[in-house]
């Protein structure tokens, strides 16, 4: 375990020095690896620890987005703004899930989808509070683009370092344990007296808030939110399919998963915009034909076999 | 009397409300996977009635037909090559499968046919009685809709193919056991749900304008209809798809057309919500 963190310290100063070697472009690039990295992380919580299909990354994203940009133009620092949004997101998870929670597997998943569906509606028909389909504008960060780039990279590496040590902290309490059992079968974790109830609250309003923050961070990055970007059906997609790629239920899987499929995005399918959607969904194909278990998976597979002496295949039940 | 209308209108839609939710919903029911590409199917579905009528001149009465058996082939493949590996899977991993299949429809139908809504226009022109005015175009798709929900209906309960399927979502082991061939018990339902879809597509395109940005719109309303009316049987489709058309005809009365749709996702959630397995929830369809 301690291997995974010091593996994760390294490679968090390794995004945190890429304005000192690289273009804007490449500061970019580390700040959507660190966002997607929070997300991921986030969504592990609740989808690989206790193994709930939750397809709601999006509507927590764009929740935080709308109250960052509310409070932003109302006049708050913009700091204060996302942890406003930080705050109001976690609240709303944590009101929700007592109710989405009740539903299981397939119900859960349409549920969970539903509220992203639900969300996006709201936001485009109130258009007195949300500018409805037009969006809103927020203020754009004085300093210039090369100084604003540097900003949003550490908010989001901040972010992304906080997603993770609450990785870490679930993983090693009783929480991240009672969520295991959850994982295995419900009922009979509730028979051996896990509260499954509070459990399942617990992890989803902790998938949640850092999608907040991420959600309002973002909106102040790009200046411009309007519902159907914030309230993205891709975006709920691809973060459950980063944590796949990068292996489920484990530390370091939604971090290894979230920047290849970054790094996949950018330098493949970026060129063939017109098949954006199409690449992801064949990228979600081949990983869930060809890769089971992720990359960290077939990483430990392949050790599991070196140690046992065993060829591979046979490892792998 | 305008509500004597609001009922009638509501009426139409909910006839094709279940017959859009009817193929999901069986195939949910018996495979236990949700097909997130169900919404893109009808698109298919109506995009080629379109152009057959369009392009070929193909009555698009006639047109059901050859697209529906279409879909039914696309969907009795898909299921042969990739989905029966994973039937068993995690609902994480079927869905996501279905999904990442959709995106592909989806932005193949973007870029082949373009987003531009087409419709088919008939031109029956309308018959007013007493109170009430209905378009006859609405009349024939009604009538279709609930021809087609009712042949699911006889094919399931009188044909041996239907016989399986249904014994197969009572009880998948005991039908292996009776020697009914799980697989192709499962393709079948697969094609059956797509070749529904292409149908209730070419339907749709004859009363309203397709476009694929309506896909995900019809999978919630699919979603929808599943949860009032519960899953995997077909008086229960019809029971939901009525009951979804006759609500978003009076919440569009009462509250404006675009808040009917917040009203039916509102809805939707709270029967989940107080009824965790579906309205007419059975065990073993979580």
């Amino acid at each position: 375990m301690n291997k995974s963190i010091w593996i994760f310290i390294v490679f968090a100063v390794m995004l945190a020095a890429v304005p000192l070697v690289g273009n804007n472009y490449y500061k970019q690039q580390a700040t959507f690896i660190a966002m997607f990295a929070a997300l991921a992380l986030s969504w592990n919580i609740i989808g690989g620890l206790a193994g709930y299909p939750s397809f709601a990354t999006a509507a927590f994203v764009g929740l935080g987005s709308y109250v960052g940009a509310l409070l932003q133009n109302a006049g708050t620092p913009m700091v204060l703004a996302w942890i406003g949004a930080t705050a109001v997101t976690a609240v709303f998870a944590a009101l929700l899930g007592f109710g989405l929670l009740r539903m299981r597997g397939h119900y859960f998943a349409v549920g969970s989808i539903s509220i992203v569906e639900l969300l996006r509606l709201i936001a485009s028909t109130w258009s007195d509070l949300t500018g409805g389909g037009d969006g809103l504008n927020l203020p754009i960060l004085a300093g210039g683009p090369e100084f604003a780039g540097r900003v949003f990279l550490y908010a989001m590496l901040v972010v992304m370092v906080l997603a993770f040590i609450m990785a870490v902290l679930v993983d090693r309490s009783r929480l991240g344990f009672g969520l295991r059992c959850i994982e295995q079968n419900e009922d009979a974790a509730d028979m051996v007296g896990i509260d499954v109830r509070r459990y399942k609250t617990a992890a989803f309003t902790l998938s949640a808030f850092l999608c907040g923050t991420v959600g309002a961070i973002s909106a102040s990055w790009v200046a411009y939110i309007a519902p159907t970007d914030a309230f993205s059906i891709l975006l709920t997609l691809k973060v459950p399919v980063m944590v796949l790629l990068g292996g489920p239920g484990t530390l370091l899987g939604p971090v290894i998963g979230a920047t290849a499929f970054v790094i996949i995005e950018q330098t493949v399918w970026s060129r063939f915009l017109e098949y954006n959607q199409a690449a992801l969904g064949i990228v979600i194909v081949l990983l869930i034909f060809f890769l089971p278990g992720g990359l960290m998976g077939r990483l430990r597979r392949r050790r599991v076999a070196a140690k046992s002496g065993k060829p591979q295949q046979e490892a792998s039940a | 009397m305008v509500y004597l209308q609001v009922i009638v209108n509501g009426l139409t839609l909910g006839a094709l409300y279940a017959c859009l939710a009817v193929g999901f919903s069986l195939v949910w029911g018996v495979l236990n996977v949700i097909n997130m590409m169900h919404g893109s199917m009808i698109i298919l579905g109506g995009y080629l009635t379109f152009f057959a009528w369009a392009h070929l001149g193909v009555p698009p009465l006639l047109a059901i037909v050859p697209v529906a058996a279409g879909l039914f082939l696309l969907g009795w493949v898909l299921q042969m090559t990739m989905i029966n590996r994973l039937v068993s899977q995690p609902v994480l991993t079927t869905l996501t499968v279905t999904f990442g299949l959709d995106l592909i429809l989806y932005n193949a139908m973007n870029l082949y046919f373009d987003a531009t809504p087409r419709r088919v226009t008939l031109d029956l022109g309308t018959v007013v009685l007493g109170p009430v005015v209905l378009a006859w175009d609405r009349v024939l798709v009604f009538a279709l809709a609930l021809a087609l929900t009712l042949t699911l209906y006889i094919v399931m309960r009188a044909s041996r193919a239907g016989r399986a399927i249904v014994a197969v979502r009572m009880d998948r082991d005991a039908a292996a056991l009776m020697g009914i061939r799980i697989n192709r018990v499962y393709a079948m339902t697969f094609a059956i749900g797509a070749g529904l879809a292409g149908a209730c597509g070419a339907l749709m395109a004859m009363v309203f304008p397709i476009t694929t940005n309506l896909s995900g719109l019809l999978l919630g309303k699919a979603f929808v209809v599943c949860v009032i009316g519960g899953l995997g049987t077909v008086p229960g489709a019809l029971v939901g798809g009525l009951a979804l058309g006759l609500i978003e005809s009076f919440s569009g009365h009462w509250f404006g057309p675009q808040n009917a749709l917040i009203i039916g996702f509102v809805l939707m959630l709270a029967l989940l919500m107080t009824r965790p397995t579906g309205l007419l929830g059975r065990k073993g369809y979580e």
